[in-house]
């Protein structure tokens, strides 16, 4: 290249910015020159719900818990949403290992980042070094579709919530809102028309739980439980894991509930004891069967990933 | 660019577009705000438009991450060498810079997958807008467009393209175009985003959405 020559410009095949080059270190190898590609162990296929949005009190993510594994439940309890650093959270989507990965992979770069410039590395710089890493894997089979959810706080940046998208194909986004996964469509569809702004932080929580619950009931790659987690300038808090079982067998009462008091009066083919009597047996079977969840999910508390 | 990306999972996928046209007295260009991810979109304000220099704009389609990257990567080239040597690039010197770069990488492990449009303005040569596909193919050219909505709007372009448009005659053209991609498309394309380079450098103008929802 003429112009390159010229200015005696390095040729990286990685297109590294060359700030962070000499920081980076992979092990010899890596990724590999030539890559004949390895044959998988068996298909993987991506199905998650993960989603974020911005609003007046910070940043909400929120993500299923199922990692599937081609038509089986691989882990009904995996944790999608990995905190970063105290005011980033990224969620996952796409190949759990490789998400995991690099995930870590980024929090120990913006560790190394805040120790040798004295201050945290906002999301948009953090979106685009990890956009960087990931290119060079591009037209693998490295799949990570990850939304970077954190608060800025640095006085060189616009202090504020932040949501960015990054793909593992290149894409890099700022929006307010996004979806990603295989149940993402339904979840867009419930988001849109209900984020606004001006939401209270319990109407944000609330819309998001909804969001992924409606997911995963279409959605036979997401499921099982729901994890929120909110960003504010504090810091990020995390919500307790709920069993969307549970919310799925409440919707069930109500609906009784408003069908019984809509033929309240009228003859109905079961009386209303014997219905409130039906009512409690389902309430006593969804009961037992969370504590029998509750019992096989307590040692997996902590949520880690599973593969 | 405008092609349909059959992904692994047979779901179609994206189209961008853009078009341009350069008249007598500067250059208009116009890109869709809209970024595609398989089936859904996110209604976005990213810009497809590279500012290169105080008077070369770079227009950047295709793969999803080849064009930031490539474009992002001759924009800071061209900065660096005005930073060196104290003097911008001509957008003649630019496009073939961007074309030699499209060169070298094409037959390398890493190709880049983007078609672009140069647009710029030369003191001496006046406006000249630059037409580059994917296998850096480099033609200049008074009026360009890549991708489907190519084939709808080019024949517009043939027929009341003149040198000699002015401003206002310029933007009521690409108007036109964009009418008829609302009339004809197959993808909603709800908004433009539109640049002139005069002498004077880079001005945005107002973003142009088609009336009426198909």
């Amino acid at each position: 290249m003429a112009l390159q020559d010229l200015c005696g410009f390095k040729d990286s095949r990685w297109n590294f910015p060359d700030s962070i080059l000499p920081f980076l270190s992979f092990p010899p190898g890596f990724p590999p020159s030539s890559s004949p590609s390895v044959p998988l162990p068996f298909p993987m296929s991506h199905g998650t719900t993960t989603l974020a949005f911005m609003f007046q009190g910070g940043v909400i993510a929120a993500a299923d818990t199922r990692s599937s594994c081609n038509g089986l439940v691989a882990c009904p309890a995996s944790q999608k949403i990995l905190p970063v650093h105290s005011h980033l959270v990224g969620t996952t989507s796409g190949t759990s290992a490789d998400c995991a990965l690099w995930k870590r992979i980024l929090a120990r770069e913006l560790r190394l980042y805040q120790l040798r410039h004295g201050r945290r590395l906002s999301t948009a710089g953090a979106a685009k070094l990890l956009a960087h890493m990931l290119h060079p894997f591009k037209g693998t089979e490295l799949c990570v579709a990850a939304t970077l959810c954190g608060w800025d706080g640095c006085e060189l940046v616009l202090s504020g919530p932040s949501l960015y998208y990054v793909c593992s194909d290149g894409t890099r986004l700022q929006g307010a809102l996004f979806s990603v996964g295989s149940g993402s469509p339904y979840a867009y569809s419930v988001l849109d028309g209900g984020v606004r702004w001006g939401l209270t932080v319990e109407e944000a929580i609330s819309l998001a739980r909804e969001a992924v619950y409606r997911a995963t009931h279409r959605d036979a790659y997401s499921g099982n439980c729901v994890d929120v987690y909110h960003i504010t300038s504090h810091g990020w808090t995390r919500r307790d894991r709920e069993e969307l079982r549970e919310e799925y067998y409440r919707e069930k009462e109500r609906e009784k509930v408003k069908a019984h008091r809509g033929c309240e009066g009228s003859s109905s083919p079961l009386g209303s004891a014997e219905a409130a009597g039906l009512d409690e047996d389902v309430r006593a079977l969804s009961i037992s069967l969370h504590m029998l969840e509750a019992l096989c999910l307590s040692g997996d508390k902590r949520g880690m990933i599973c593969q | 660019m405008g092609w349909i990306e059959i992904l692994d999972r047979a779901e179609v996928v994206t189209d961008k577009h853009h078009i341009r046209g350069s008249t007598g007295g500067g250059e208009i260009r116009r890109a869709p705000n809209l970024v595609p991810l398989r089936i859904t979109c996110l209604p976005n304000d990213q810009d497809k438009m590279f500012k290169l220099s105080d008077k070369i704009l770079l227009l950047c389609v295709g793969e999803a991450g080849d064009t930031v990257q490539f474009a992002e990567y001759i924009q800071k080239n061209i900065q660096l060498y005005k930073m060196r040597n104290g003097y911008e690039l001509s957008p003649k010197a630019a496009a073939n810079f961007t074309r030699k770069n499209l060169a070298d990488y094409l037959r390398s492990r890493t190709p880049y997958h983007v078609n672009l449009l140069l647009a710029g303005f030369d003191e001496t040569d006046g406006p000249g807008l630059y037409y580059m596909d994917h296998l850096s193919a480099l033609a200049k050219a008074p009026f360009a467009a890549h991708g489907y909505g190519a084939y709808l709007t080019l024949s517009i372009l043939d027929r009341y393209y003149r040198p000699d448009l002015t401003r206002d005659e310029a933007v009521d053209l690409l108007k036109k175009c964009i009418e008829e991609l609302n009339k004809r498309f197959i993808l909603n394309l709800p908004s433009f985003s539109v640049r002139l380079i005069d002498k004077e450098g880079i001005h945005d103008l107002e973003k142009l959405m088609p009336v009426g929802a198909k």
